[in-house]
């Protein structure tokens, strides 16, 4: 056996481990139509389900009369929270600790609110039902600007707890209020504004928008009753919570039921909550004893599930007349519509916004969080970002901006002057965090000289001139951001998400011939975790990436884990990844002792079998090693070849990345032409360039969509403005660039691989460098900050506020 | 309502079903057909999500009645290409990571594979304008570009343009 002429360098290779970029195992099925997403979920005798929702932003529900739908040929039922209250499932419970309708309990709260489910032999009959449901309203004042919650006049949107002067996250003052959230130090942060030489301050607010996922949220519930097993497909992120929440819900104990995320057509952060639609489907099935799909269509999905951001941040930033910072405050009024749905781990009502110091070192800081109810759709998602880091990330490289404008001083050498330093890590933050590792300088530079950076500087004076001397209407814009990610979460010491602690898991199996299966507590909705976690084991078991399978999802046969968001599956399920592999590999280590009749210490690995200390002609390949696990009796070794790992991480990962954007303006049209993006991204180890690359670019167009135009927009009276694809803006081909993508390679300290996670880096990294460069083209006409989204509308109003039309 | 018989040839095979009139052609492949590689991400024809091939067009079968299909050959992502012989649009897709999630990927291949039809050559605008009709949230498009402007380059080499 093992005859081998091949190199180490070719067995390496041959194994497509850490660095490879690997083809995705994924595609083939993709790419010929056969994925299998939940809408795809056929079964016999299948219902469908349907929401009646409210037109109105804020009403009392009179009535509701549901006999002409149910006299409509096909129709099974129709729900009300009438019917669910008798199992107390007329509300549920949210993520943030607060409580959610299912459906409409005497009043509804926003428009798209859940308020009846009909159930169906078809789609088309379903939606027919809809409209025979006769619900009586008598509409009340509505509350959509957070900034009037608490004024007298004030309508009181949560009846049921407005009395409550304690919530999830200590004392409410009012009933819109939701919670105080403060971090750092408020007293010394407020002496040093009235005493610092430069003070600078803004009004940033990060609108609401949406992740929009290409598939929309849907499940398949089905109950067999023969059996008493339950069995839930969806779209979901975290399918292992959504198991323990229907049994919580449900009384279903935890193990009959089996919770499935099918293929997933992209997530974002909108597949992470419990929607209304789940539990209906549920209780459908549970009725009817047949199954039951939910899938929302697309207006459905922008009203109902899932908003993200809408943070309206007020800053202050302190700075010696050098530039060199020395406070930093921040008082965010966070509007979270009309329950408290974020997901965020349950210490964190405002997520990481504590991040909000960047990437620079700043020695005294305070944030102060309000959470406010108004009549808008529940959310609060970390919508392609780690919990509100987005949020974060914009208000700090926005506040460096109007901060350099104030100071007269260029704004790449503001940030330059203030990165935490490369010998500072592990850097403790004002606001708390422990960032693990980085080197902001050599980033930077890279990216400055990269781009010609004092190039383009002096390009765009010299269009500035010509716009003066009118030769052009066209203005430059040239958009800087240094953004430090958090992600990762998270340790179990201060990390959960309803008390479930924010660990993750890998089991593996190696089989008798060599090849292996593993299994993971994660969920891929695109990043390709089929193929990058066959890469972390090869490299870590030496069995070639291509001969180990990779399974998530199903929650009968997947080890627990808290699911796919915030960048976490790399640094904490990859972690277990490897963790597993280590145990395989120790295990792997005594067997090859055994049969090459020498003592364990006496073998040590190379690349893909161990071999015996100073002799490599000697030596067992993994492959051998498997095969002997299941077919010898090795004394004090138990047969077979498998590991589990739970991983609690020690501490958050911060990838981080310097990303400059230059933009031509129309100041006629306000339409803002992408000139070239350059995007350094430092992730740590790198498993797949590839993969990375792509990650890079899709998280660039989802900033570009936000930054340009995206956002779910609501009038006075609470309807939604931006409703369908038809106002909310997706960027296509058209109007997207190509990106130039680099990187450098900062290891995480603590992680067992060195990999800090990516694929929210370019939508934190990204808004800001859009925004940044849309601001900076007017800086020379006065402008300090203007709000985003920056469509064609707003920038034609922000040159003509500033008289560029005259 | 009364269901009218609709007979069609899809990827090749001629079929016959019945449908409601108001029955949308995506809804009768998906549920009655099995056809499931097309998908419905919207409901207002922007996604391109559902994109087939109709009598040599690229058509949104979400905003088609399958009624008006009657007699209609159409072709979808289950048609270009199979496990032993995939289309150069699949492979390409592959190769330079032109998918994510792919659930856009059926009509993004399908609209492809028409374009290239339409414009055996294209510049990279025009794969940009050609595909504008579909969207994509994982990718950025660069890579689905890179893929197609392949996939053309390899169409054009003549011992595989037949």
């Amino acid at each position: 056996m093992s005859v081998e002429a091949k190199t180490m360098e070719e067995r390496q290779a041959a194994l497509k481990g850490l660095g490879s970029s690997r083809k995705r195992v994924e595609d083939a099925r993709f790419t010929q139509g056969k994925g299998n997403y939940v809408d795809d979920i056929k079964m016999p005798d299948m219902l469908f389900g349907d929401f009646v929702r409210s037109q109105h932003a804020h009403a009392r529900v009179l009535s509701i009369d549901t006999s002409a739908a149910l006299a409509l040929p096909g129709v099974v039922a129709v729900l009300t929270a009438k019917d669910l209250e008798p199992l107390g499932l007329h509300w549920m419970p949210t993520l943030a600790g607060d409580k959610q309708m299912v459906l409409a309990d005497g009043k509804v709260l926003f428009q798209g609110q859940e308020v009846a489910f009909v159930i169906a032999e078809d789609r088309y009959i379903a939606a027919d039902a809809t409209d025979l449901v006769v619900v009586k309203y008598e509409e009340l004042p509505v509350l959509v600007d957070p900034f009037k919650a608490e004024l007298d006049d004030a309508p009181i949107l949560r009846e049921d707890i407005a009395d409550a002067t304690e919530g999830a996250h200590g004392p409410r003052r009012h009933p819109n209020h939701i919670f105080t959230w403060e971090q750092g130090e408020k007293e010394s942060t407020e002496a040093i504004l009235s005493s610092a030489p430069v003070v600078a301050e803004e009004m940033v607010y990060y609108h609401r928008t949406h992740p929009c996922p290409l598939e929309t949220c849907g499940a398949v519930a089905s109950m067999d009753k023969v059996n008493g097993k339950l069995t839930l497909w969806g779209t979901f992120q975290a399918p292992h919570v959504v198991r323990t929440v229907a049994s919580l819900l449900s009384g279903i104990a935890e193990h009959n039921i089996r919770v499935v995320s099918p293929d997933i057509g992209g997530g974002f952060g909108n597949k992470v909550g419990v929607y209304p639609g789940y539990v209906c489907a549920i209780v459908a099935s549970i009725v009817t004893g047949q199954p039951v799909k939910w899938v929302e269509d697309r207006m459905e999905n922008l009203t109902s599930t899932a908003f993200a951001r809408d943070y309206w941040m007020q800053g202050k930033i302190a700075a010696t007349a050098e530039g060199k910072i020395l406070g930093l405050w921040c008082h965010t009024t966070a509007d979270h519509g009309a329950f408290d749905a974020c997901a965020d781990p349950t210490k964190y009502p405002a997520g990481f916004m504590n991040i909000c110091t960047g990437s620079y070192d700043i020695p005294t800081a305070y944030l102060a969080v309000d959470g406010i109810y108004t009549n808008k759709a529940p959310g609060g998602v970390a919508y392609r970002c780690s919990f509100r880091v987005t949020e974060a990330a914009y208000f700090i490289e926005r506040m460096i901006e109007v901060l350099a404008i104030r100071l007269n001083m260029d704004a790449a050498e503001l940030r330059s002057i203030n990165f935490i330093g490369k010998d500072q890590f592990p850097y403790h933050s004002a606001l708390g965090w422990e960032y693990d590792s980085g080197d902001y300088h050599t980033a930077w530079n890279k990216a400055l000289e990269a781009v010609d950076y004092k190039g383009l500087r002096a390009e765009q004076s010299a269009q500035v001139a010509k716009f003066k001397a009118g030769e052009t209407r066209s203005l430059m814009g040239i958009g800087l951001c240094h953004f430090t990610e958090i992600v990762g979460a998270g340790p179990v010491k201060n990390c959960d998400i309803l008390g479930m602690g924010m660990f993750d898991s890998c089991e593996i199996r190696i089989h008798p011939t060599g090849s292996a299966i593993a299994r993971l507590g994660t969920i891929s909705q695109g990043q390709g975790h089929a193929t990058t976690f066959a890469q972390i084991l090869a490299t870590e078991i030496g069995i070639p990436a291509d001969d180990i399978t990779i399974e998530e999802g199903d929650t009968d046969t997947a080890p627990y884990g808290l699911g796919t968001y915030g960048s976490r599956s790399t640094p904490v399920a990859g972690a277990a990844t490897a963790m597993a592999g280590r145990k395989i590999r120790a295990k792997a280590q005594m067997i090859a002792a055994y049969l090459l009749e020498v003592h364990d210490n006496d073998v040590e690995w190379e690349v893909d079998r161990f071999i015996v200390k100073g002799a490599p002609e000697r030596f067992k390949t993994m492959k051998e090693i498997a095969f002997a696990s299941y077919t010898q009796a090795i004394p004090g070794v138990e047969p077979g070849l498998e590991a589990v790992s739970y991983y609690d991480p020690p501490n958050m990962t911060y990838p981080f990345g310097a990303y400059i954007c230059v933009m031509d303006i129309d100041v006629d049209t306000g339409v803002a032409g992408i000139r070239s993006f350059y995007a350094l991204d430092d992730c740590g180890t790198r498993i797949n360039p590839m993969i990375i690359e792509g990650q890079v670019h899709g998280g660039l167009t989802e900033a570009l969509a936000i930054a340009l135009g995206q956002e779910i927009a609501y009038d006075e009276l609470g309807n939604v403005k931006t409703g369908s694809l038809m106002d909310f803006f997706i960027p296509t081909s058209w109007e997207t660039p190509n990106y130039q993508t680099d990187f450098t390679e900062t290891p995480s300290p603590h992680h067992p691989i060195g990999a800090k996670g990516v694929g929210e880096s370019p939508n934190v990294g990204g808004v800001p460098a859009f925004s940044n460069a849309i601001n900076d083209a007017f800086k020379p006409f006065g402008l300090t900050h203007t709000q985003m989204p920056h469509d064609h509308w707003r920038i034609w109003k922000t040159a003509n506020e500033l008289g560029l039309h005259d | 309502m009364t269901k009218e018989t609709i007979t069609l040839t899809v990827n090749g095979q001629t079929v016959e079903t019945r449908a409601e009139p108001r029955e949308l052609l995506i809804h009768v492949l998906r549920e009655q057909l099995e056809i499931t590689g097309p998908h419905i991400g919207c409901e207002t024809s922007h996604c391109g999500a559902c994109t087939v091939d109709i009598d040599g067009r690229s058509v949104k079968s979400c905003t088609m009645f399958a009624i008006q299909a009657q007699g209609a050959e159409i072709t979808t992502i289950e048609g270009l290409g199979n496990p032993d012989k995939l289309h150069v649009l699949q492979e390409k897709f592959k190769e330079h990571h032109g998918l994510q999630c792919g659930f856009c990927t059926p009509g993004m291949i399908t609209r492809a594979h028409r374009l290239l039809k339409e414009n055996p050559n294209p510049t990279e605008e025009e794969v940009r304008m050609g595909i504008a009709g579909n969207l994509c949230r994982c990718t950025g498009y660069q890579n689905i570009v890179k893929s197609i402007m392949a996939a053309a380059a390899e169409l054009n080499q003549p011992e595989t343009a037949a």
